[in-house]
């Protein structure tokens, strides 16, 4: 699966990286960073999970 | 299709902030409502009409929905949370963050999210630990029983928090807590008025002692980096200190009595995270979403007509959105009314939803965590010295809590 973080629309609430740290992290600023953007099975599921949570719709699922 | 005023009968005049249950129950016209429609029209107390979202679904796409404007000071604002001069005092001061839209609300909150990112938080953990031990102990130290909860643990740790934040000198933090308790205490309007005026005076002179003599805190890189730019605005830093301060302290010390009350009268749930705080994370989820405190805050208006949850919303209409409906939605969520820290559910709104989600949400929880952990760890036997049903509940504040919490062990 890949994954997509607009940073534009991010507006820093963190819930990404508490859901799949992993995958997700937070630049200096507070902004979302992807770790990687090829996730295996169990990531997936949780980055799933992120997609759903980001309360401003910045995570999209690129490929299943 | 719309449904207009005349069709919900007996729901119109509803006084918000409602009253509610049994105490810890949404007040039955919440339910009524949602199984009428998950979006529906009601009459406001102060006479105005607004529309009122029920629904968890539809909550979410209110929410993030930036046609809807979060701007009080707007016309047709559905101000039922706001008096006259508040609103007054709100128009007359810079504009806050949390009533900003599109790119200036981006810009005020970008300037800031970098101090409330999960790995800075992580970092202030064993801070937070100090600060609620320093409190156990003193508890722990004193012979009186019953103990008043809110006065010596819920009230004090998120202050002291915010201290640590704005980088409040230690030989300042008395003050700065006995105000801040008075500020949100059950004392009188002047005397709340004065700690309000003693502590927004408090704010505007440690930040100018900033400007000089710059520190390892929030304030200070704020002030850096405005200096960065070009544009030192000493107003709006005092404006977003008090913010930080109005924002998070009463709403996590309520968070603190409220999850109290919650795990204390339902004794299995309590525990199972005794047993394993590993738990205690999703409990601290299922406490917020239960209690769901800051039901009503995220109300808006509509700066567009909007077809939304099968009704059409007018321009200039007001908009509540009731997170605390929403997070009893059966919809949403298995039984909304069983409390069950194995829920395992984190896509309640308790922190709202879209752009303004509470930017101290990470915050508060880690308080919340170390708090429910390091109080039922070093005090096994607590118990409640009052029936929950007999505690003095906020039924007539905004944010949902409990004015006193006696507790003895
Ligand atoms: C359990 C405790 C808390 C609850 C239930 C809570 C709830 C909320 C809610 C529902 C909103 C969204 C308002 C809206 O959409 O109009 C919000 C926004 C906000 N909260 Fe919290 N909050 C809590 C703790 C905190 C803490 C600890 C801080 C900071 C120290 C904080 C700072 C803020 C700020 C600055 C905003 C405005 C964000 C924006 O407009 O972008 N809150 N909070
Ligand atoms: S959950 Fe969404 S808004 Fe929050 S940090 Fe992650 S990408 Fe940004």
């Amino acid at each position: 699966m890949r994954i997509k973080a607009d940073t534009h629309l991010c507006v820093g609430s963190g819930q990404c990286v508490l859901t799949e740290p992993a995958v997700f992290d937070q630049d200096e600023d507070g902004i979302v960073a992807l770790l990687t953007d090829h996730l295996d099975d169990q990531s997936a599921a949780q980055a799933r999970h992120a997609v759903i949570l980001c309360p401003s719709r910045a995570l999209s699922i690129l490929q299943e | 299709m719309t449904k207009n005023v005349a069709d919900i009968g007996e729901l119109t005049g509803l006084q918000l902030p409602v009253e509610r249950g049994c105490p810890f129950d949404p007040p039955d016209a919440y339910e009524r409502l949602r199984e009428q429609a998950p979006i529906n029209k009601i009459r406001l107390a102060s006479g105005g009409e607004a529309w009122w979202v029920a629904g968890h679904e539809e909550a979410r796409a209110v929410l993030v929905d930036g046609r809807f404007s979060s701007d009080k000071r707007k016309d047709g604002f559905p101000l039922f949370t706001l008096d006259a001069a508040t609103l007054r005092q709100l128009r007359s001061q810079p504009p806050l963050m949390l009533g900003m839209d599109g790119a200036e609300h981006s810009a005020a909150r970008r300037a800031v999210i970098g101090e409330f990112t999960v790995r800075r938080l992580a970092a202030l953990r064993p801070r937070i630990q100090d600060i609620v031990d320093h409190f156990i102990d003193d508890m722990l130290a004193t012979d009186q029983r019953p103990v008043d909860l809110v006065q010596a643990l819920s009230l004090p740790v998120p202050s002291l928090v915010i201290c640590e934040l704005l980088g409040v000198p230690y030989t300042d933090h008395d003050f700065f807590q006995s105000r801040t308790t008075m500020m949100v205490s059950r004392t009188s309007l002047e005397e709340r008025q004065r700690a309000f005026a003693e502590l927004r005076a408090y704010i505007d002179d440690l930040i100018t002692r900033k400007e000089s003599e710059p520190g390892d805190d929030l304030l200070s890189r704020q002030i850096a980096r405005q200096r960065q730019e070009g544009t030192l605005d000493h107003a709006s830093l005092v404006s977003l200190a008090f913010l930080l301060l109005t924002a998070g302290h009463e709403t996590t010390a309520n968070m603190i009595s409220l999850g109290v009350v919650g795990l204390l009268t339902h004794p299995e749930q309590l525990a199972a995270v005794k047993a394993d705080p590993d738990r205690t994370p999703m409990a601290v989820e299922e406490l917020l979403r239960y209690f769901t405190i800051a039901d009503g805050v995220t109300s808006r208006l509509a700066t567009e007509d909007v077809q939304i949850g099968g009704v059409g919303i007018k321009a200039g209409e007001g908009i509540i959105v009731s997170m605390l409906s929403a997070n009893w939605d059966p919809a949403a969520f298995v039984d909304p009314g069983e409390l069950d820290v194995e829920r395992g559910a984190r896509h309640h709104l308790a922190f709202g939803f879209g752009p303004h989600q509470c930017l101290g949400q990470n915050l508060a929880r880690m308080e919340l965590q170390i708090v429910f952990d390091t109080l039922f760890r070093r005090i096994p036997t607590l118990g409640l010295a009052a029936p929950a049903e007999d505690l003095p509940f906020k039924t007539d504040a905004v944010i949902y809590g409990v004015h006193e919490l006696p507790v003895t062990w």
